[in-house]
């Protein structure tokens, strides 16, 4: 994972609420073995309306998407956190992100930020114009206009996150611990490894 | 004496390998099952780490996801290629990725071939106790046998590959207790979907569900793995039926089950898992049996379910505004209208499959309704699609197939099929589908496709009459 410690740029007001994972990628580009080239498919209905954010040269190549409650319901797709970064956005901005989004995201290094309404109603107004900037270490969204809106994270992601930890690297520094575990259970029930007949 | 726990929480403790300040732990995964579509990013992600799998005998990879359900050998033996060049390639490379990392690779041409959920089982890979996981939202189903079973994205199938473990916290507990007797017509899926309409899609969000009560307890491991299933539909994060015997009569004998001293240690060891007398659950919601009819949904939510008897509902009856707003655009895209009888909706396509309900029980049930009837003629498409070879080639023994041949359905081979639109077995726009699979979201069977979820004895009604029909009408 690539550290993250802030994001600068401007950002998509999308605004929209309940945006599920059929609608960040839908299921014909689940089809793909790789996790790159899905930006392509990223949106795609919201994509085939004219006058949509993503297509407005104002916004092009924006790093960052604001958007409304429950963002990333529904299939738990991966999918949907690498067409994003696919896209090129490295934050969302919403009032929640359902479980597993946010999980998926965070396991990407793509941040996803929680603010209250208040506060999404102002940046997408400042979207419009101008850019946004998300400081990890401070925790902090602040605009041009001396807005600065403060937010929560796990110390445990934040941690992660800037240092571009690889969770499985993490996992991996435990190895002695899991074959103490693994060597106690084929004692204790050795039918657990199969009999692969 | 320690204090008593539930099913759930020795399951939980018996897997801690490392607990971090904050409560997270490091879990030990006993089984992992890999299909085509959730792998490939991860085992690219090993390969470029220049990792390995830890564990490659407690990983069983096969595909079914993509697998058209059509013959898949020509008459000389040969396979038919697959004409979807993507579907090919993302099944090629779980065919190369296997063998690479020493899995175990089931062939869509072998007869143990199925969706993993009924794979798992049917081998005796899926064992009472065990944690197991697999990148598909449905892995509950396996809970049915008393594992701690539950879907995971592919960083985490990436993780567990190389590990064998996943950073989890533990959720909360919930019983849900199904008391009484079930009337006749009346499935393990009416159950499950009856629990749905009573939880909400939502209300079992951050909980681990242990199903109890006389009715569980009478359901065979089928109904069992029916039930746990559809956990995911009601928001659970994993599902559990206590094993009992009824659970090592399943077992004893399968490939992967324990042999000899082995079987007799495990079963004294399941027989310890069940939940203590005096253990509390965070939650306990208590269902009747009576209150349960052959169910049907309606909307675009598994939770928007009636009885076979009810009729459409009216949004604006409904409490909750946005509930309104919701149900008002799921009847717009299911094309009903309020007040309409259930049992006036026709339908034009039927499926009877899926990890909820391909097995030989299932079969067996929509073929005691089919026998000697015929499909109506407004219905178009009408499959039956076992959910492993073993299953076809059991049901093939008892003569089912026959029976939806004569009533004119197909019989195809195992995959998931039209339970998602990711292979051929597509529900055209704007048609309905009698499904007995377990999502009914929109553009879940296809594009603009409109689910009706039922049991398989109601599908198999719905496929004589060509409307949703109360199959208790139909039986003798
Ligand atoms: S049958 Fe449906 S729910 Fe089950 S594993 Fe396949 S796609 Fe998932």
């Amino acid at each position: 994972m690539q550290p993250i410690s802030t994001v600068k740029g401007k950002a998509y007001p999308l605004g929209l609420k309940n945006v599920d994972t059929d609608i960040i990628i839908p299921a014909a580009w689940l089809k793909t073995i790789s996790r790159s080239g899905l930006g392509k498919g990223a949106f795609q209905t919201l994509r085939s309306v004219p006058g949509n954010v993503f297509d407005d040269p104002a916004y092009a190549g924006a790093p960052i998407l604001i958007a409304g409650d429950n963002f990333g319901c529904g299939s738990s797709r991966e999918h949907a956190a690498w067409a994003m970064a696919d896209l090129g956005i490295s934050a969302v901005i919403a009032p929640s992100f359902s479980d597993i989004f946010s999980g998926n995201a965070f396991k990407n290094g793509l941040l996803a930020i929680v603010l209250p309404q208040e506060a999404i109603d102002r940046l997408m107004e400042v979207a419009k114009t101008d850019e946004i900037h998300i400081d990890l270490e401070t925790q902090t969204v602040t605009t041009p206009f001396q807005d600065r809106f403060p937010f929560e994270i796990d110390p445990f992601r934040k941690h992660c996150l800037i240092n571009g930890v690889d969770e499985i690297g993490l996992t991996l520094k435990s190895s002695d611990a899991i074959s103490a575990y693994e060597n106690k259970l084929s004692a204790s029930q050795p039918w657990l490894s199969p009999n692969q007949a | 004496m320690s204090a008593p726990q539930t099913l759930y929480e020795k399951i939980w403790n018996a897997h801690v390998v490392e607990q971090r300040d904050d409560g997270t732990c490091l879990i030990f995964i006993d089984r992992h099952l890999v299909h085509e579509v959730t792998s490939p990013q991860a085992f690219e992600g090993l390969r470029v780490a220049g990792r390995r799998v830890r564990r490659p005998d407690l990983t069983l990879a096969v595909p079914d996801h993509n697998l058209p359900t059509t013959a898949r050998l020509d008459g000389n033996g040969n396979n038919i290629p697959i004409a979807d060049p993507e579907s090919a390639q993302q099944l090629e490379a779980l065919e190369r990725n296997a063998p690479e990392f020493g899995i175990t690779y089931i062939d869509a041409t072998d007869v143990k071939q199925g969706i993993v959920h009924v794979v798992g089982p049917e081998q005796g890979f899926s064992l009472p106790g065990t944690t197991i996981v697999c990148g598909d939202s449905h892995t509950a189903c396996h809970g049915g046998l008393g594992a701690l079973a539950f879907g995971i994205g592919t960083s985490e199938v990436e993780h567990v590959l190389a590990t064998q473990t996943l950073q989890l916290s533990q959720s909360k507990s919930m019983e849900v207790r199904v008391e009484g007797e079930l009337a006749p017509g009346v499935s393990a899926k009416d159950v499950v979907l009856h629990i749905t309409g009573v939880l909400g899609a939502s209300g079992g969000t951050g909980h681990v569900i242990e199903y109890t009560g006389s009715v569980i307890r009478a359901l065979s491991i089928e109904g069992r793995l029916t039930i746990s299933n559809m956990a995911i539909e009601h928001g659970a994060r994993a599902g559990l039926v206590a094993p009992d015997d009824v659970t090592y009569a399943y077992l004893k004998g399968r490939p992967m089950a324990p042999k000899g001293d082995d079987w007799d240690a495990a079963v004294a060891y399941w027989r310890s898992l069940a939940t203590d007398a005096g253990a509390t659950y965070d939650k306990v919601v208590t269902i009747n049996a009576a209150d349960i009819a052959p169910s049907v949904t309606w909307g675009t939510s598994p939770e928007d379910v009636l009885p076979i008897t009810g009729v459409v509902p009216d949004p604006s009856t409904f409490a909750d505004p946005s509930k309104q707003a919701a149900a008002k655009k799921s009847l717009e895209y299911m094309g009903l209208i309020p007040g309409t009888p259930m049992t006036d909706i026709s339908v034009e396509n039927i499926f009877i499959g899926s990890c909820t309900n391909s097995r030989i029980e299932d079969l067996r049930a929509a073929a005691a309704v089919l026998k000697g009837r015929k499909k109506a003629d407004n219905v178009k498409w009408a499959i039956v699609v076992p959910g492993s070879g073993l299953v076809k080639q059991m049901a093939e023994a008892e003569g089912l197939d026959r029976i939806f041949l004569d009533a004119g359905l197909e019989w195809r081979e195992p995959g998931c099929s039209a339970c998602l639109g990711m292979n051929p077995d597509k529900v055209p726009a704007g048609e309905r589908c009698a499904s007995t699979s377990n999502r009914n979201f929109v553009g879940r069977q296809g594009p603009g496709a409109r689910t009706h979820l039922v049991s398989p004895a109601m599908a198999a009604a719905a496929a004589v009459t060509g409307k949703l029909t109360d199959v208790r009408a139909l039986m003798d």
